[in-house]
């Protein structure tokens, strides 16, 4: 086991995969001679020169075409956006170029390419770059999306994303790239498509992931258990789509409530699609109605008073699991 | 054929550097095909076969002929807009696939899932049909990019438009491959109208060839109804990529004879009928035709003989698609994600 922060273990990721196959390249904005506009990509130019780390004027759309293009014709694209706010004006080539080619060309033309980068809110940075995007591409058939809470996730699943066929759409987070954790030394990759357990509890189930998982719900779990005397399961569902609904289900199952805590807005979020499937799978078993934590339904403020308003925190998920345990 | 075999071709004409009867027939004829592919089309359509957006070719032909079928190799790339099933017979699709697609069957070349705006054909590097105005023009960047990346002697053509050329995605790839010096024939169809509306009405420059000089991009204007000057053209442009990468932009002045998709009159709001008439002056099947005939190569028999040769392929491809069965229910959830093809 080496300790690592998230940058580097996406760093090691990439730096592998580009090892492994000839065919992966990292393109985007800042990626090359400046080592990446939050350092990801420290030291990938040095050791494997322009040819595979490709520095792009600011053209979302040009540069993530040329990935889908690249793509169709065989080679394994990495293409990073500065942050997933900026996605938006690539948004065409994301949800109808790469995720819908393999339907629309009657299976001609797959598209095995990630695209990655942070999302959701930093601090203080405004509403246009403060986006939690993942419910949006998760509407999308043909797409996948993945998000990472810790480093050692986070290196195995973007090494199988980036050897998945099919576009990939894979979120990190600003404030975790700093974040450090434990990776088991040598190979290893983590399939997408499974959640984890992060803590074994037995009164309620908390479903949440990404910094918002590790940096909001685990500290706030370790605060209302003793609190308020309560035993909280704690699942990671690790990618996003698809999602591990069997392990949220027998969670479920197990401690008859569920509270969702996502950074996204309320309407049409991942979290009303987690409380459909569980409601749905698992009416019998709850003995209350699923919660939801999300963002407030707000262009996300400037000013840190109402930033943190906003945003899921201690106070509205203590409420939440109040709620369900019918604690006044 | 064989009542023209007495006829000798005239040796280094200026106007056919090269190029074989055998080549410049199998011109004419491809240009013939799609014209009446495409009739064949307008008629299915109104008889309601084929559903949803269609958008016809009749008039442009040279444009895919000389291009596609006289100026690329096979493994050379073609990516372009909706308008394309000429594009895509030239390129080589089997022309039985992309009327059984139109009608929705299981042997079209999408099995059904794409229609007329989405041709696609992994066989012959054909990356389609997009529908999406201008995106597809950065796919294009991509592939110039990818053919580079591995040292291919490759070119990917790109048709669009004019009306693409006013869009984002239009000069974010152009800049791309101007930037990276990738192997991509831009080619603008300046058909006049962007739908129904022209080109002095949709774009500050209306030399649309002028917009490659923002992106240091060679560019030249086209005359888009002599399939040889089209020929010409993209084959210069096609070595030069194969040399040195560099891209071309050509702006192809052509013409649609028919309206803009099938729910479009040929003229009315937008042209006249005068103007329709007069440009159907120059049609370029008959313009081919004629220069064929100048230098001795056919005979007016000929046309007879292409035209009752066409029209077979053409029935043989209605006899097809309609004989064959509409995709499978289990089809509807294939292909979403993709799982290799058992190669």
């Amino acid at each position: 086991m080496a300790i690592v922060s998230l940058r580097e273990a996406i760093n090691q990721a990439i730096d592998e995969e580009m090892a492994r196959d000839e065919r992966v390249f990292l393109m985007g904005e800042e990626v090359a001679n400046y080592q990446g506009a939050y350092k990801v990509s420290q030291g990938l130019l040095q050791k494997w020169g322009p040819r595979r780390i490709i520095d792009t004027p600011i053209a979302e759309a040009g540069f993530a075409g040329v990935g889908v293009g690249a793509a169709m014709v065989g080679l394994r694209p990495i293409i990073e956006f500065m942050t997933w706010n900026f996605s938006l004006v690539a948004y065409d080539q994301i949800v109808n170029n790469a995720a819908k080619m393999l339907s629309m060309s009657g299976g001609n033309f797959h598209v095995p390419i990630v695209f990655r980068g942070p999302g959701g809110a930093a601090h203080g940075l405004g509403a246009t770059h403060s986006q939690a995007l993942e419910s949006v591409y998760a509407h999308f058939p043909g797409l996948k999306v993945v998000m990472p809470s810790n480093c050692k996730d986070a290196k195995g699943l973007l090494k199988t994303s980036i050897r998945d066929d099919n576009p990939i759409v894979f979120i990190e987070s600003e404030v975790m790239y700093g974040d450090k954790g434990e990776i088991p030394d040598g190979e290893y990759t983590i399939p997408l498509g499974v959640g984890e357990i992060k803590k074994e509890g037995n009164d309620l189930t908390i479903v949440s992931w990404s910094k918002t998982l590790a940096h909001v719900v685990l500290k706030a779990v370790d605060v209302l258990q003793q609190e308020l005397n309560v035993s909280i399961e704690v699942i990671d569902p690790r990618t996003i789509k698809p999602m591990d609904y069997d392990l949220i289900v027998e969670s479920v199952k197990k401690t008859n409530r569920l509270v969702i805590v996502e950074e996204g807005w309320p309407f049409a979020g991942v979290g009303a699609q987690i409380s459909h499937e569980v409601t749905s799978r698992a009416f019998d078993s709850l003995d209350a109605p699923v919660e939801r934590v999300t963002q407030e339904d707000v262009p996300l403020p400037y000013a840190h008073n109402l930033e943190t308003l906003s945003l899921p925190n201690l106070d509205k998920i203590r409420t939440a699991v109040k709620k369900v345990l019918y604690i006044d | 054929m064989k009542s023209t075999a007495a006829v000798a071709p005239k040796q280094n004409h200026s106007r056919l550097p090269g190029l074989s009867r055998e080549t410049l027939l199998s011109w004419y004829d491809d240009m013939l095909l799609v014209r009446r592919f495409e009739e064949k089309c307008a008629q299915l359509y109104g008889m309601g076969k084929i559903m949803g957006f269609c958008h016809l070719y009749n008039g442009q032909e040279a444009v895919s002929t000389g291009a596609i079928k006289g100026a690329l190799n096979p493994n050379d790339y073609v990516i372009t807009a909706y308008r394309d099933h000429g594009q895509a017979i030239s390129k080589g699709v089997d022309p039985k696939a992309i009327l059984a697609e139109l009608l929705g069957k299981y042997t079209g070349t999408t099995r059904g899932k794409g229609g007329s705006m989405h041709i696609f054909d992994r066989a012959t590097n054909f990356l389609g049909g997009h529908a999406i105005i201008g995106g597809h023009i950065p796919l294009a960047s991509g592939v110039g990019f990818a053919i580079k990346y591995r040292g291919e002697k490759k070119v990917c053509l790109c048709f669009m438009g004019d009306g693409a050329t006013n869009i984002g995605a239009f000069h974010e790839a152009l800049n791309l491959a101007g930037l990276w010096k990738l192997p991509v024939i831009f080619i603008i169809e300046n058909n006049k109208y962007a739908m129904g509306t022209a080109v002095e009405r949709s774009s500050a420059v209306q030399d649309l060839h002028k917009k490659a000089i923002a992106y240091n991009i060679s560019s030249e204007v086209v005359n888009g109804m002599d399939v040889l000057e089209i020929y010409q053209k993209v084959k210069a442009a096609a070595d030069r990529a194969r040399a040195t990468y560099e891209p071309t932009l050509l702006e192809i002045e052509t013409y649609r004879f028919r309206g803009h998709s099938m729910s479009d009159p040929v003229h009315g709001v937008y042209r006249s009928k005068d103007e329709v008439e007069s440009r159907k002056q120059s049609d370029p099947i008959i313009l081919l035709g004629e220069t064929l005939k100048e230098e001795g190569m056919i005979t007016d028999q000929y046309f007879d003989e292409a035209e009752k040769r066409i029209k077979k392929i053409v029935e043989e491809c209605v006899e097809f698609a309609e004989n064959s069965p509409d995709p499978p229910v289990d089809e509807l959830w294939k292909d979403v994600y993709f799982e290799g093809r058992g190669e």
